[in-house]
């Protein structure tokens, strides 16, 4: 391998984990709080298509991204409507979510299927986008790549250092305690499926304006589940999220890898490679009962109804 | 927020029935006013997406022929979801079963024999089984959970599936298509009805309805499935061995499923195409909810969830709209299944203005 094709393939496996890497962070929060929302990959794809049109019509990225963002909250909130609000099975209701956006933003996008824009571009910071290897892949990406460092740095210290990170905490391990002494915890758990709802919307946006600039129906292609496999690989701790995306982002690239390299494998077969290695990653992680159980929220995906 | 909800104690029996009702109802209204947000006269275009597709016998057999996989898989997924195993992977298992049932198929292709046809159902309900299994082992022996593990064994599936479709299983002769040949006559199933597509599959859906019926209501393993999903520590704590209930109901949902695949290679498209199913698995889960778990439910569940099929894809024709029609239709009706659900466990009433302790917190 020589040193370009080495180069290369790091700046892609950055490229290509951050939308997994926003997408996780938010959900982290969300899980964090106690709250499961499977309706991800709904969120993205409702970012990404209202971002794109948004843009394309406009012509401004940053009210497409805005927008990508906006569209995701709102879509998190109906989430919490149904399953904080109405105390309903928060299993299903991700999964209604899922279906829900998967088919609006094929219906909103219809019109829009294949239509050009000019995506994020580029923006290598001069000498440090030269250093041999690491250069290219940390300094010479698009502005949400380097908004994505921030947002991965900020959600590491808001758990580590923040108290609003412990009232998180709290309220994601015993509600009824977090109750007890007062802490809002409804209040918490719907500004935790926004923040998630918000950061999901963004990472759609990054797709449709940015990755591939174009819409196309359906195009997170799984982010959204492989995002919350990625916070069960990562026991619920960002610096093991942000390890965890680019990983994943890896796997997704190795097809053009093996094209670089002039294997040939079937783009059937590779493709297959995210899933399968997510599939992989939980098997190895979670077979570690004892120490899975130890970083899970305890009360991850259970309703909780103050007076219930 | 005016309204709060209040516990009713005891889950409300009535209102688990009602409640598919109001959520249909609820959808209905909302199509009516999203039609009319686009500029059609809300009660025509509700028409043709719930009436005009079965004014006729072809359109009364069309929905049969599209009711028959997502009750198969329904059904499977009610076995699962009461036992507690979260599987969403009714596609994925599907897919295995179409292709499997394919292989052999093709195997089979210039063979005339009555024992074709069954053999070729049973090699899709074998892959499509095995399929499930994989997620339950998983789930068994690593504690991976099953929700994301069958959901990447959908795409997996996919894939291997357009692996052999564009590879070994393509027609020579086919000009290069991803497509494989046609089955031969004894592989495919037999049309009940003259001139329409209806063919046994719609039978074996009902016999599978019926079975999972007496199955649940008068076996002992089906009563155990119940126990768990009412009360998973009581099962525990009569013995029940958990871990080949799992086994089990993953078995027979992957089969079901499978058979589902097996059936549309056989059935209305009669040979493997890329795309076997849209989506029948995803909605299989809703149709699982709708119909309260319950094979009967499930049964009326499926028909109305073929109608939205059919319906969005003569709303495509008539009225000009996306494909995605259908499943904006199939998220709003789980949605409003979901919320409605809340009066099972919950009365919701009037928040008292006056400050009261008791309602701070909701």
């Amino acid at each position: 391998m020589d040193i370009d094709l080495i180069t290369n393939v790091f700046y892609a496996m950055v490229r290509t984990g951050t939308p997994l890497l926003i997408v996780a962070l938010g959900e982290l929060v969300c899980e964090k709080s106690g709250v499961l929302n499977l309706g991800q990959e709904g969120m993205m794809l409702m970012g990404a298509v209202m971002g794109f049109i948004v843009t394309l019509t406009t012509g401004s990225l940053i009210l497409g991204f805005m927008m990508a963002i906006i569209a995701g909250m709102v879509m998190s909130m109906m989430f919490a409507a149904i399953a904080l609000g109405l105390n309903a099975n928060q299993v299903a209701t991700g999964l209604a979510l899922t279906i829900f956006g998967t088919g609006l933003s094929a219906f909103i996008g219809a019109a829009y299927v294949g239509v050009p824009i000019t995506g994020l571009e580029p923006i290598a910071i001069p000498l440090l986008s030269e250093i041999p290897i690491i250069g290219k892949m940390l300094f010479a990406q698009d502005l949400i790549v380097y908004l994505s460092f921030v947002l991965f740095a900020l959600v590491y210290w808001f758990f580590k250092h923040s108290r609003l990170g412990l009232i998180v905490k709290a309220v994601g391990e015993n509600p009824h305690a977090a109750n007890a002494i007062g802490l809002p915890v409804m209040k918490t758990r719907y500004l935790a499926v926004a923040f998630g709802g918000g950061m999901a919307g963004l990472a759609g946006g990054y797709l449709s304006l940015a990755y591939t600039p174009l819409w196309a129906e359906n195009m997170s292609a799984g982010r959204g589940w492989i995002a919350l496999a990625l916070v069960v690989f990562a026991t619920w701790r960002a610096e093991r999220v942000i390890l965890g995306a680019y990983l994943f982002g890896l796997a997704s690239i190795l097809n053009l890898v093996a094209q670089g390299l002039g294997y040939p494998v079937s783009p059937n077969l590779l493709a297959m490679m995210p899933y399968a290695a997510t599939v992989l990653v939980l098997v190895m992680i979670s077979s570690n009962v004892r120490k899975s159980r130890m970083y899970t929220p305890m009360w991850l995906g259970k309703p909780f109804h103050p007076h219930g | 927020m005016f309204l709060k909800l209040q516990p009713r104690g005891e889950a409300s029996l009535a209102m688990s029935y009602f409640s598919p009702l109001l959520a249909g109802i609820l959808t209905l209204l909302t199509g009516g006013v999203f039609f009319a947000s686009l500029g059609h006269n809300p009660i025509d275009a509700l028409a043709i997406f719930l009436i005009a597709p079965v004014s006729d016998l072809y359109g009364f057999a069309e929905l049969c022929v599209k009711a028959a996989p997502i009750m198969l898989c329904a059904i499977g997924l009610s076995l699962t979801f009461r036992a507690q195993v979260w599987n969403i992977g009714a596609e994925g298992q599907l897919l295995m079963g179409g292709l499997t049932a394919s292989a052999v198929a093709l195997q089979l292709i210039n063979v005339e024999a009555f024992w074709v046809m069954p053999v070729v159902l049973i090699s899709g309900m074998i892959g499509g089984a095995l399929w499930g299994l994989l997620a339950a082992w998983l789930r068994n022996s690593f504690n991976a959970n099953e929700i994301l593990t069958t959901i990447m064994f959908n795409y997996i599936a996919l894939y291997i599936l357009l692996y052999f479709v564009h590879g070994s299983l393509k027609d020579p002769e086919g000009y290069g298509f991803p497509e494989s040949a046609l089955f031969g006559d004894s592989a495919l199933l037999p049309i009940l009805l003259e001139d329409t597509r209806l063919h046994i599959g719609i039978l074996l859906a009902m016999f599978a309805v019926v079975a999972a019926w007496v199955f649940l209501s008068r076996s002992f393993l089906g009563f155990q499935i119940k126990v768990l999903g009412l009360d998973s520590n009581a099962a525990k704590l009569s013995g029940f061995k958990h871990k080949r209930l799992v086994l089990l109901v993953m078995l027979i949902s992957g089969a079901l499923a499978g058979l589902a695949g097996a059936g549309e290679v056989t059935g209305p498209i009669g040979q493997l195409i890329p795309s076997i199913s849209p989506g029948y698995g995803y909605a299989a889960i809703i149709v699982a909810f709708l119909g309260r778990l319950h094979p009967i439910g499930i049964f009326f569940a499926s028909l109305l969830m073929a109608l939205i099929y059919m319906g969005g894809e003569l709303a495509q024709i008539e009225l000009k709209l996306p494909l995605a029609v259908t499943s904006l239709f199939q998220g709003m009706l789980l949605f409003y299944l979901l919320a409605c659900d809340v009066f099972i466990n919950f009365k919701v009433k009037l928040k008292n203005t006056k400050p009261d302790f008791k309602t701070e917190h909701a």
